[in-house]
This record gives C-alpha cells, sequence and structure tokens, in this order.
C-alpha cells in the first residue's frame, strides 16, 4: 500500500487561507469560532460546507442562464420604433456584418465560458461526491480554469454599458439595458461565487489510501 | 492527538531538512511556521528559501505555493501611486466621446452606470460600479495604507484586517475586462458614428498594466511577516 501523502489535515493542522499559516487544530469553545492567530481569517480545515454550496450556486446560476440568453440585453429604440437585441442575436450581427473576431470575442465570453464553467464545477462536485480517483492533477487544472475565466464573461454586461452611455440621441436613436442584463450580470456574479466556495483539496482527499477522515476537533 | 501530529511533523521536518533536526521535542509554533500546506491539495511542504524571482511548486499538484520577489515592497508601492494617480486621471476626465454629425455626447468612466440606474437596472449598475471602480479604488487605497506604514517602519493601523481585505478585493476588480467592453462597444459604434477617446481611456489602459505589474510584485509573504 502507498504511504498516506502527508496534508495539513491527516497532520491536524489546518493552514490559514489567507495568510496560509499553519496552525494547530485545536477545538474551539463552543460558539467560538478558531481563527488564524496571525491574520485574524477564520480557520477552517476545508472551505465550510464546500459540495452543497457550490451545488446550490452551481443550480441558481443555471436557471438564470436561461433568462440571461432568451430575454433581450440591449433595446435600441430608433425613430420610435424598439429592436430588441439578445446576445446570441448580437453574435449574429456581428458574423453578418462581417466582424468576425468580434463576434469570436462575445460568443466566447457570454455563452461558451459560462456554460464551460457550470458543466465543469457540475463535472466536479460530482466527481468529488463520488470519490474518484480519476487524475486529481488534472481536475485540479480544471478547478483553476473555472477560476480564471469567469471573469471574462463580464464583457457584454461593460458593452452594454458603453453603449447605453455613447447612444443617447434622443428621438434619433437611444439604446437601453434589457432584463436579460441582470440575469446575464447574475450568472456571472454567481458563478464566480460558485467558483470560490468549490475546494479543490476535495479532489485529493479521495486519494488517501484510508479514506477515513481523522477526528474533527 | 497532539502526540500524533508532533511524530508526524517532526518527522517531515527531519526528513526534509537535517539542521531542524537536532530540534527533538514538541512542535512548537516556531517549527510550523517552516512548513507550508499547499491550498489547493493539501500537502505540505517545507518552506525554503528560494533565489530572487524564483517560483515554489506543490509536488503533487502543481499549484503555486510561494514566489520571492526582489525588491518587492519598493516596487508595489511605487505602482500603487502611480496607479491611484491614473485612477483619478481615468475618472475625472472625458473617457469616450461620441459624435454624430453637430450631436456630440461626452461621456465619463461612470456615466455608463448613472445611465444604468436611471433605466431601473440598478443591480447591473451597482456591479459595473463595483467591478470597475470600487473595487480597484479600494485595492489602490488599501495597499497604500498599508505600505507607507511599513515603509516608515510603523505598525500600520489594523493591518491583518486592512491586507485581508485588499486581498480579497483584488478578484472583483475587472477594468482589463472592461477595456475588451469598449473594444467591442466601439467596432458595435463606428459605423454609425465617431467615437473619439478621451484623455481617461488612455490613463485606464495603462491603470490595466499597473495593477498586473503590481499584482505581480506582490509577495504577501513579507506583509504577513511583519505580524509575527
Amino acid at each position: 500500500m502507498k504511504p498516506s501523502p502527508l496534508t495539513a489535515m491527516s497532520a491536524s493542522l489546518i493552514s490559514c487561507h489567507s495568510c496560509h499559516l499553519l496552525c494547530k487544530a485545536v477545538s474551539a469553545a463552543k460558539g467560538l469560532a478558531a481563527v488564524c492567530p496571525r491574520c485574524g481569517a477564520r480557520l477552517h480545515s476545508r472551505k465550510p460546507n464546500s459540495i452543497a454550496r457550490t451545488w446550490a450556486l452551481v443550480i441558481a446560476a443555471f436557471i438564470f442562464y436561461i433568462p440571461a440568453n432568451v430575454l433581450p440585453i440591449t433595446k435600441v429604440i430608433s425613430f420610435g420604433k424598439a429592436q430588441a437585441d439578445t446576445i446570441m442575436s448580437g453574435v449574429i450581427y456581428f458574423v453578418k456584418s462581417g466582424s468576425w473576431p468580434i463576434a469570436l470575442v462575445i460568443f466566447v465570453a457570454s455563452v461558451f465560458v459560462p456554460l464551460l464553467k457550470l458543466f465543469l464545477l457540475t463535472f466536479l462536485l460530482i466527481s468529488v461526491q463520488r470519490k474518484s480517483q480519476w487524475r486529481p492533477k488534472d481536475r485540479t487544472r480544471l478547478y483553476r480554469i473555472t477560476e480564471a475565466v469567469g471573469r471574462w464573461s463580464m464583457t457584454d454586461i461593460y458593452v452594454v454599458t458603453i453603449l447605453v452611455a455613447l447612444v443617447k440621441l434622443g428621438s434619433l436613436a437611444t439604446i437601453e439595458a434589457g432584463p436579460g442584463a441582470i440575469f446575464f450580470a447574475g450568472v456571472v456574479i454567481i458563478t464566480i461565487f460558485a467558483a470560490m466556495s468549490f475546494d479543490p483539496r476535495l479532489i485529493w482527499d479521495a486519494q488517501e489510501p484510508n479514506n477515513e477522515r481523522r477526528k474533527q476537533p | 492527538m497532539a502526540n500524533n501530529l508532533d511524530v508526524l511533523v517532526q518527522s517531515i521536518i527531519s526528513a526534509c531538512c537535517p539542521v531542524i533536526k537536532k530540534n527533538t521535542g514538541f512542535v512548537r509554533m516556531k517549527d510550523l511556521k517552516f512548513l507550508i500546506a499547499c491550498h489547493e491539495c493539501d500537502l505540505l511542504h517545507l518552506r525554503r528559501p528560494l533565489p530572487p524571482d524564483g517560483t515554489a511548486r506543490c509536488i503533487r499538484c502543481g499549484a503555486v505555493l510561494y514566489k520571492r520577489k526582489r525588491n518587492s515592497l519598493n516596487r508595489v508601492l511605487a505602482l500603487t501611486v502611480t496607479g491611484l494617480v491614473l485612477f483619478i486621471i481615468a475618472n475625472a476626465y472625458p473617457f469616450l466621446t461620441f459624435r454624430l454629425e453637430a450631436q456630440v455626447q461626452e461621456t465619463n468612466l461612470i456615466t455608463g452606470v448613472i445611465e444604468l440606474y436611471r433605466q431601473g437596472m440598478w443591480i447591473v449598475a451597482g456591479v459595473v460600479l463595483l467591478t470597475t471602480i470600487v473595487m480597484p479604488l479600494l485595492e489602490l487605497s488599501g495597499m497604500l495604507f498599508v505600505l507607507v506604514p511599513l515603509k516608515m517602519r510603523r505598525q500600520p493601523w489594523k493591518l491583518a484586517l486592512l491586507f485581508r481585505s485588499v486581498r480579497s478585493f483584488r478578484p472583483w476588480g475587472m477594468m482589463e475586462v472592461f477595456m475588451i467592453g469598449i473594444l467591442v462597444a466601439a467596432v458595435k459604434l463606428v459605423k454609425m458614428a465617431q467615437i473619439i477617446p478621451g484623455m481617461a481611456l488612455y490613463a485606464f489602459m495603462i491603470l490595466i498594466f499597473i495593477l498586473a505589474a503590481s499584482a505581480a510584485a506582490l509577495d504577501p509573504h513579507i506583509i504577513w511577516k511583519t505580524l509575527d
């Protein structure tokens, strides 16, 4: 049998998530949270309720993703006529007008990245719950991807912000934000929180040969 | 349980670093400072001195454990001061100007936020305000409050809380993403009207690089160590 790798948890140590100081896991008095003696951040061996929280946020983001794509994100009002645009219709507009690179940027940032992130997190959650032994290093990499790409989905929200600020020509042309923008901003923020609440150390906990959790203080 | 911990930690300390081997007995706080757990897989490592600009990675999952930066605090302080000046310019001067024949629409960085708020999109307005103005400002000014006293050899006010907050603000500043947004919006409007970049836009672009450089120059461990 492989010797168990020495993790902070198996040595009854807790690594402070903020300043990385290792602290002895001592049982805190009831009702009192253990805090890092150096920086004062709350100590926990693993992110609290990581799986349940991440699931809740992922499901919420999946639900928000639908209105974010179906409802209009911008409304162009020109000579009293309103034209509503969704995210996809914006992409199609750029493809038709020949601005391929811009169409690609919007498609990747607004459609592909949020979905990729949600599916990756779902996969990671299921694999952790099944105590999967499959390629932990690569799964940790996938987690890093979900953390790094999330912010780029804000692009479309910023495009709307700038369009709304610039195009105010009264009856000639005005651009307004549509309800889709609220849901889309929701998707981006919720998925960022979801990635933050997932604890990649859970991937590695399943790799310990005798997978009995040490007594938690 | 305490005994178990001592044996485990002692064994890796003695395996990794013979110098501390003599130091038998209980594991003390002092000994724990030599160790670091990987924040992504929890594996324990011995902290070792790195060459300048070196990076220590986890041997199991490859996460970056710690880095050593040359002259970290001075560089970060210089970049933070520069960043604050650019931040003021980026907010005070015209950002983009939209011109269609005789109609001229001049905007600032905050105009879009105000306009979204007026249209009842206060959630979206709030998100944009936080990610492009409030968080970068808090991060820059927080760093200043941390670094200036340290440079004057004084204990900064509430250093632990302040630096912890500064670190948590970082992922929420999204100025570089805003830049992509500007690019897309400009391409969208360029056929319809003339888009004139203002002084603030240039300051904003430089600020993005300054923030990235400051993030790369910062060695947070130096600041945490002052609390020991």
